[in-house]
């Protein structure tokens, strides 16, 4: 037990160090007050959750399966109604592809013309430099990049590609290579509630996407039912709460610090019980490098499945902002629950997701869903090709100012774009 | 945290070290190594664009071709630059002098705003204040019960009169009613915005006006990639923060944006969120921080969060102890227990130096840790003080209390007889000499504490840690420490000797 030792080896320095070290910087600050009852309480109040949250047993509190009012889905609120109601910017019924295209837009300026910029000269040593700058600035990441643009390179040298143009078109078919996907669909079951199961590190947005997804499918008619299986952030379970009444879903939930597994367990027995036709769990957040806290997740999703059988989905929510650690989330909860899909979270921002592509070159995860902005109807489905030329938007243009004035202009310094942009909300 | 980009460091240097001058053609080859371990850890590419082209500056030229060892020299230069960048010294919250003190928090959706805004709560009451928690999320379902449910863990009431409605009314209004309470400080909770979101970064404008804040703390999260920048000059713009918090450090994030906002803002970061636990919420140190870049450990933490638990009696107690082998399992179980007050172990041992990356593949959750005080509970006081009374039967019942393998008993005796000897040759002259020195040598602490480069780097070796450093993995050597065994060199000591040190570590015993 090698493990043992090294644990023991690890105690028995730390002891001596410590007490090393604080016998020697005790002596040198000589007077400083010992313990106070303060610091001892706010120790002794840590302890219990020492055990409650990653190891909480199945020894469940006392079921409770709160009901939200199960509202007809004919009663649902405006917000759920039909999207051209609720979107004053959009008088017309926008196609998905075009809502799509308008949210990113919003968010950085016009599309598609700022790609262009970067082969305007041609296809020079700088142009390919900026390209390869854009793909990092867009969060794809050093190796990603490097590999694509290096790629790319050899092509236009086989298919003896000379113009800006020409590797404009190159690039995007290479990117939207890398995006495709043959199926991007949600999976349901034939019969039976369909068993969607949500993770995804802390803040992502996981417990909003369900909401929006509920939203969705309660207008569309399906009864829904949704896991409060968050038991550890605070009011987690009665932001999904509120979200059920909103959707007119139903929502299972125990007390905080249940165990999540079980309320998971007993959302699939409502679910089956109602004749619903999705369930939906929604999970804490947990960031990837807490080998308990991923247990835990590996465990809800066992117990769930004992009864249920296999989800039909289990997504990983990701947020737009993550950087290069985006990769290691996939990574980790594809591990420990296999994830099948990604719904990228707050592209309505500057962030532009490029994360993704290193995802989906690596694991072959794709991307599902993303989320456009705070509305219900905001949760859309992944369009490849509004992706990759919101991917180059901005950027393109910092490059742009980078060389109209060669070394004047600051690190991030964004605000003659930003007062450029439309504003959000009309 | 860093540790990622600590790696990458060791690796350009670990082909520097001992190498001379350096040729401008090295230093390339060690800037394009730097350059890309940045862009890994989300630094933004501008930023390191800037960073490295200020290393490059400096390395190349008079100050190495000046040195003796040129690794080294880069080391210090790359360490320094990052010092500076992450703001020199540890900012402290200000907050005035007028009553109440109000601190806003602002950031994007899911960055940590109200987690942060408990546990700072929870930080200042601590340290005696009385803060009242003020809701002005009312944009997020059940954000103003989130806040509550924190207020009652952290026991600091909450101003929360609203679910709906004016943001901008609540701030104005908590003001007075923390006048009424007698509360000295306030912290506002504000919705999460998306930088390009006017309406609400408006409102966030608006809310700072209301309340005159003393301190605006933009919260971010640890792992925002390229992003970081523009959202921060955002921020900035729309409510000119006074500091930052970094919120999930904890993770495995490499958390340039750190490097990247404090850049591009030159705001300091004041806090940093370490755990999911409220109390889980420190002061951001910027020098300890490059030095963790580094990999040089982070012993002043670590002293610091000893000091929350140990007295000065009980740890020369431990020491004397220790080093005379007289440790016995009873006094490793309260030892034990007291270092747990302190966090999860794997956190501490990280903040040893040579320590992170070491361990970087071994899990040491705290189960493990239960489990052998389990063992040692489940044994009789006689027992503890005196291993050698284990016998068959003795070891059985033991087996049987704590629900272990009498197998898993002996590994537990055996290592642990295994650390006493080890601690016994320490307890020698050698050792007791290196503490003597310790506490008569004034400069040793800042040096342990890394602030120089080369205090920390691997390659040392504690004496008598060589064995252990083989049955861990590798430990690297306790670069850091190196300075505790040759404290007779006086002030340098902490410096660099790991030219004339062998090499202990990996030496295997099994």
């Amino acid at each position: 037990m090698e493990l043992l030792e090294i644990l023991i080896a690890a105690g028995v320095l730390l002891i001596f160090l410590v007490g090393l070290l604080v016998g020697f910087v005790r002596t040198r600050r000589r007077g400083r007050p010992p313990l106070d009852d303060q610091t001892l309480d706010a120790v002794r109040a840590r302890e219990p959750d020492v055990g409650g949250h990653p190891g909480a047993g199945l020894d469940a509190a006392p079921l409770e399966v709160a009901e939200a009012e199960v509202a007809e889905p004919e009663v649902a609120e405006p917000a759920v109604a039909e999207p051209d109601v609720a979107e004053p910017e959009a008088p017309a019924p926008l196609s998905p592809r075009e809502r799509f295209q308008l949210r990113l837009g919003r968010a950085r300026g016009s599309l598609g013309d700022n790609i262009a910029s970067i082969f305007r000269r041609g296809l020079t040593e700088e142009a390919w430099e900026d390209l390869e700058e854009s793909l990092i600035a867009a969060d794809v990441g050093v190796e990603a990049t490097m590999e694509l643009v290096e790629g790319l390179r050899d092509r236009a040298r086989a298919e003896d590609v000379r113009t800006g143009d020409q590797a404009l078109g190159l690039l995007k078919e290479v990117l939207r290579l890398e995006l495709s996907v043959s199926d991007r669909s949600l999976h349901r079951r034939q019969s039976g509630p369909s068993v969607w199961l949500v993770t995804g590190v802390n803040g992502t947005g996981k417990t909003t996407s369900i909401g929006k997804l509920a939203a969705r499918s309660t207008a569309a008619g399906e009864t829904v039912v949704l896991a409060a299986a968050d038991t550890f952030r605070a009011a987690a379970s009665e932001q999904l709460q509120l979200w059920g009444e909103r959707s007119g879903a139903r929502v299972v939930r125990q007390t905080s610090g249940a165990d999540p597994a079980a309320v998971a367990f007993d959302s699939w027995q409502a679910a089956k019980a109602d004749g619903a036709d999705l369930l939906m769990v929604d999970t804490a957040g947990r960031l990837q490098n807490k080998r308990a806290l991923m247990d835990e997740l590996s465990k809800v999703k066992r117990v769930l499945e004992r009864d249920a059988g296999p989800c039909d989905e289990v997504l990983l929510v990701l947020d737009a902002t993550t950087g290069q650690n985006g990769l290691a989330q996939a990574k980790a909860f594809t591990e420990a629950v296999a994830v099948t899909g990604v719904v990228l979270t707050k592209l309505d921002g500057t962030a532009k997701g490029g994360i993704v592509i290193a995802i989906q070159r690596q694991l072959g995860l794709p991307v599902k869903l993303v989320g456009l902005g705070e509305d219900v109807e905001d949760l859309a489905d992944f369009d490849p090709d509004a992706f990759v030329d919101a991917l180059f938007s901005q950027v393109a243009q910092d490059v742009d100012i980078d060389d109209v004035d060669a070394e004047g202009v600051e690190v991030g310094d964004r605000d003659e774009q930003r007062s450029d942009l439309p504003p959000r909300r009309a | 945290m860093f540790d990622a980009l600590s790696d990458r460091l060791d690796a350009v240097f670990a082909g520097l070290r001992g190498r001379g001058k350096l040729t401008e053609q090295q230093v390339d080859e060690a800037l394009r190594e730097i350059r890309l371990a940045l862009l890994e850890a989300d630094v933004n590419f501008k930023v390191v664009r800037t960073f490295v082209a200020r290393i490059r500056e400096r390395a190349v030229g008079t100050e190495v071709s000046a040195a003796l060892d040129a690794g080294q020299q880069v080391v210090k230069i790359v360490h320094d630059e990052l010092v500076r960048i992450l703001g020199e010294q540890s900012a402290p919250l200000d907050l005035g002098s007028r009553s109440p003190a109000v601190i806003m928090l602002a950031g994007l959706q899911g960055s940590g705003k109200t987690t942060a805004a408990g546990k700072l709560a929870k930080l200042l009451r601590k340290k005696g204040r009385q803060p009242l928690l003020v809701a002005c999320d009312l944009q997020r379902p059940a954000a103003v019960q989130q806040l509550r449910v924190l207020g009652e863990q952290v026991d600091v009431p909450v101003y929360a009169p609203v679910e709906s409605g004016d943001p901008v009314a609540v701030a104005r209004q908590a003001v007075a009613e923390a006048r009424r309470l007698g509360a000295g400080v306030v912290i506002v909770d504000t919705a999460g915005r998306t930088n390009v979101d006017e309406e609400l970064m408006d409102q966030a404008t608006a809310i700072k006006a209301a309340v005159e804040p003393v301190e605006t703390l933009f919260v971010i999260d640890a792992m925002i990639g390229q992003e970081a920048v523009t959202v921060a000059k955002a921020f900035q713009e729309a409510v000119d923060f006074t500091g930052v918090i970094l919120s999930k450090l904890d993770g495995d994030a490499r958390g340039g944006a750190a490097l990247s906002v404090a850049e591009v803002t030159g705001r300091p970061i004041k806090y940093a969120s370490i755990g999911e636990k409220l109390d889980e919420f420190e002061a951001f140190h910027p020098d300890r921080m490059a030095g963790r870049i580094l990999g040089m450990g982070d012993v002043l933490t670590l002293i610091e969060k000893a000091e929350d638990v140990y007295t000065t009696e009980q740890a020369e107690q431990v020491q004397s102890k220790l080093l005379a082998a007289e440790f016995t399992l009873e006094d490793f179980l309260s030892q034990m227990q007291q270092l747990r007050k302190m966090g999860p172990l794997q956190g501490l041992l990280g903040m040893v130096p040579g320590m992170g990356k070491a361990l970087k593949d071994v899990d040491l959750d705290d189960g493990q840790l239960n489990r052998v005080e389990g063992i040692i509970h489940s044994m009789t006081t006689e027992e503890r003080r005196n291993p050698k009374l284990l016998n068959g039967k003795r070891k059985k019942r033991v087996a049987a209390g704590s629900g272990r393998s009498s197998q898993e008993i002996n590994e537990l005796l055996r290592s642990f007889e295994q650390m006493q000897k080890m601690m016994k040759s320490l307890g020698g002259a050698k050792g007791m000499k290196a503490m003597r020195q310790l506490r008569n040598d004034p400069d040793l602490a800042g040096q342990l504490g890394g602030g120089l480069p080369g205090g920390g780097l691997p390659g040392g070796g504690f004496p008598g840690f060589g064995d252990m450093g083989g049955g861990m993995g590798g430990a690297g050597g306790f670069g850091g420490l190196e300075g505790v065994g040759a404290g007779s060199t006086g002030p340098a000591a902490g410096r660099p000797r790991n030219k004339t040190v062998p090499k202990r570590k990996r030496k295997k015993r099994r």
